[in-house]
């Protein structure tokens, strides 16, 4: 009893504090480990925030501000026009597909889009910015004030998932940088200005609204998911597509936030919230021993797994933005204000894009839940994986088989052989047609659950046979024949006096065990109903 | 305002200007006297003006490849070039800091 009240004043306690500091999720270990220290050492926990900066290539034919071609790996330079290497007298002509992607996709991301945005040079030396300034929208940018909302798993199980939102400051239009190709053996830097004068990005700005590795990731899984679905950036963070910034700091609740650091070259989801945990776990521990955290950038190691202090950017940054003289202000239009003599080429229109806007992610997963009775959970899975709703979808489309218990067959089934295989659902050996096939016999009972699974592992060796020639190759049919049953489960009746007894005065369990030997007997070819059935009756006989 | 050292400084390290000598800073001075007269003018509800461009429309192209492929031309301006590749210093070069480097500044 002792024991219990003292359980039971801790996790008040712990309680207290959490809402006390007021912060923090579910997944986080900060609290945990500070409660911990909270009984031994009286220090007050820390809260962790992390801000992210996102810097996607818009998906287009040819570049922001240049008629050159936008292609990942091609030959060194061969994609630059004289703009982009910027030569003297060159002038920037704005891409009316990016003006189009950046207002998909602030609408996409609930901000308010400015009819009115101005560009900006923004300053700095580099080796791939020949210009030495960047044409950004700092200002004024295409889109503010907009909100990001992205899903947790709690504790890693997927049956507790909760909702998040984090703000996003703004969305702007900007040029790329060109490639550089750091040669240490020559000491020396290879430019190729590929990429320069592309895209946009668009930068995305994201508050510090989250507080761990996880949370960072989740929503940048979201946002690539929205991007992918506009078609307005592909995404792929491993060709650079989508680049992430992450700034952390730390502080005590109540008091002001804290120094914060930026980390750069993170290259996967995955690093991302490595990189973020091990900078708070720095930051808390540099603070801890007394030591003050440097307003730097650092670059995240994946070998090593740290970060470290990046060469090349010491101290605070001054950037002398100033407006961009060679572009006029970026006007946009809706129903209402739309012009009437203008060439419509040169107009965009808000209102007509918002119309054409594709089902987003959180749409799409609430319309699979209501129209296949599956889970929450289930439609994240189904969405995670590029090509699997399709899949699903066929499947349910060819089979008798209810949907809610078809997606157990591909969420535990095929997607785990896909991903022991390392394949993508593109690349799956048992097709669509297949698969339903496959349900289809253990729809009408022809085979048992245990048998279809056998069937699926010869499917998945690919050697072209159909479900049902390895199901009479192997021999798997549940038998049809009800006296054939009877006459096995009399026989097991028969060999088995103490269970019989047992069942008779009323432990009901014991049933089971003869229901598997029934099994046995029959090589898995019984359906376990049927002979669950037929010794109750004869039992009751 | 005053051009301080450490203003001069800044500006050197960030433009890679160099004041050469007193002139150099005078005439920099006499600049920001002239600039600051701008101060002036009672400018309150008035939206600053950037560009006389500001009511012209900014053109739109359309989302179609016209240019680059001039790897040639482009590497002709290289002073260095590997393969097909600009050749630049490893990394950026700092100014060095004021008592390290030579500049009239250091005088003042």
């Amino acid at each position: 009893m002792g024991d219990k009240l003292s359980q039971q004043q801790r996790d008040y306690e712990v309680q207290m504090v959490k809402i006390f500091a007021g912060y923090g999720c579910e997944n986080c270990n900060y609290f945990l480990d500070d409660m911990e220290k909270l009984y031994s050492v009286d220090l007050a926990p820390w809260v962790p925030v992390v801000g992210l900066e996102i810097h996607a290539q818009i998906s287009s034919n040819s570049k922001l501000f240049s008629g050159s071609q936008v292609q990942f790996a091609a030959a060194p330079n061969s994609l630059v026009s004289f703009f982009d290497a910027s030569l003297p007298g060159t002038l920037p002509v704005l891409n009316r597909r990016c003006v189009e992607a950046a207002v998909m996709t602030g609408l996409a991301l609930n901000c308010s889009i400015n009819k009115r945005s101005l560009f900006d040079r923004k300053h700095y030396f580099y080796a791939d910015l020949p210009a030495g300034y960047q044409i950004t929208q700092q200002r004024v940018p295409i889109a503010v004030n907009g909100s990001l909302s992205y899903s947790l798993c709690i504790d890693n199980k997927m049956s507790q998932m909760v909702t998040k939102t984090v703000r996003i400051k703004q969305i702007q239009l900007e040029q790329d940088s060109g490639k550089s190709l750091h040669d240490d053996t020559r000491n020396q830097t290879l430019v190729d200005l590929n990429r320069a004068g592309r895209l946009g990005l668009f930068s995305c700005f994201l508050e510090p609204d989250m507080c761990c590795g996880e949370e960072a990731a989740a929503a940048v899984r979201e946002l690539q998911l929205i991007l992918q679905t506009l078609g307005s950036s592909q995404a792929v963070m491993a060709e650079g597509q989508l680049r992430v910034d992450a700034n952390v700091s730390v502080h005590h609740p109540g008091e002001h936030y804290g120094v914060r650091t930026e980390v750069k070259n993170i290259n996967s989801l995955r690093f991302l919230a490595k990189a973020v945990d091990y900078e708070i776990q720095r930051q808390i521990e540099e603070l801890e021993n007394g030591g003050t955290i440097l307003n730097e950038t650092r670059a995240f190691d994946s070998k090593l797994g740290c970060t470290v202090p990046m060469r090349d950017k010491e101290g605070k940054q001054d950037y002398r933005f100033m407006p961009e003289p060679n572009l006029p202000p970026l006007i946009l239009y809706d129903a209402k204000s739309l012009p009437a003599n203008m060439n419509h080429q040169q107009v965009v229109n808000v209102d007509w894009i918002h119309e054409r806007l594709p089902d987003l992610p959180s749409v799409k997963r609430a319309k699979l839940v209501e129209r296949y009775g599956i889970l929450p959970e289930h439609s994240f899975t189904l969405l995670n994986e590029d090509g699997l709703t399709e899949f699903f979808e066929n499947v349910v489309k060819q089979t008798q088989m209810k949907p809610k218990k078809v997606i157990g067959w591909i969420l535990n089934d095929l997607l785990s052989y896909l991903k022991q295989h390392s394949l993508i659902v593109k690349e799956s050996p048992v097709s669509s047609f297949l698969l339903a096939d496959l349900l289809n016999l253990l729809e009408k009972k022809e085979i048992s659950s245990t048998a279809a699974k056998q069937v699926l592992a010869e499917l998945w060796k690919g050697e072209g046979k159909t479900p049902f020639e390895i199901v009479k190759e192997k021999k798997l049919e549940l038998i049809q024949d009800q006296k054939e049953l009877e006459q096995i489960c009399q026989a097991v009746i028969d060999g088995q006096e103490n269970e019989v007894m047992a069942i008779k005065a009323g432990n009901q369990k014991v049933l089971n065990k003869l229901i598997g030997l029934v099994q046995r007997e029959t090589q898995g070819r019984s359906n376990p109903v049927l002979v669950k059935q037929l010794l109750e009756k004869k039992l009751s006989e | 305002q005053k051009a301080t050292v450490e203003v001069l400084d800044h500006l050197e390290h960030l433009a890679l200007v160099d004041f050469r000598d007193a002139e150099g800073v005078e005439r920099l001075q006499k600049a920001i006297q002239f600039a600051e007269q701008l101060h002036e003018v009672n400018t309150d509800g008035v939206e600053p003006m950037d560009s006389v461009l500001e009511d012209r429309c900014l053109y739109l192209r359309e989302d179609d490849v016209t240019e680059g492929n001039c790897t040639n031309e482009l590497l002709k301006n290289a002073r260095e070039k590997v393969e097909e590749y600009f050749v630049a210093p490893p990394g950026n070069i700092p100014l060095p800091k004021l008592e390290e480097r030579e500049t009239f500044l250091q005088g003042s």
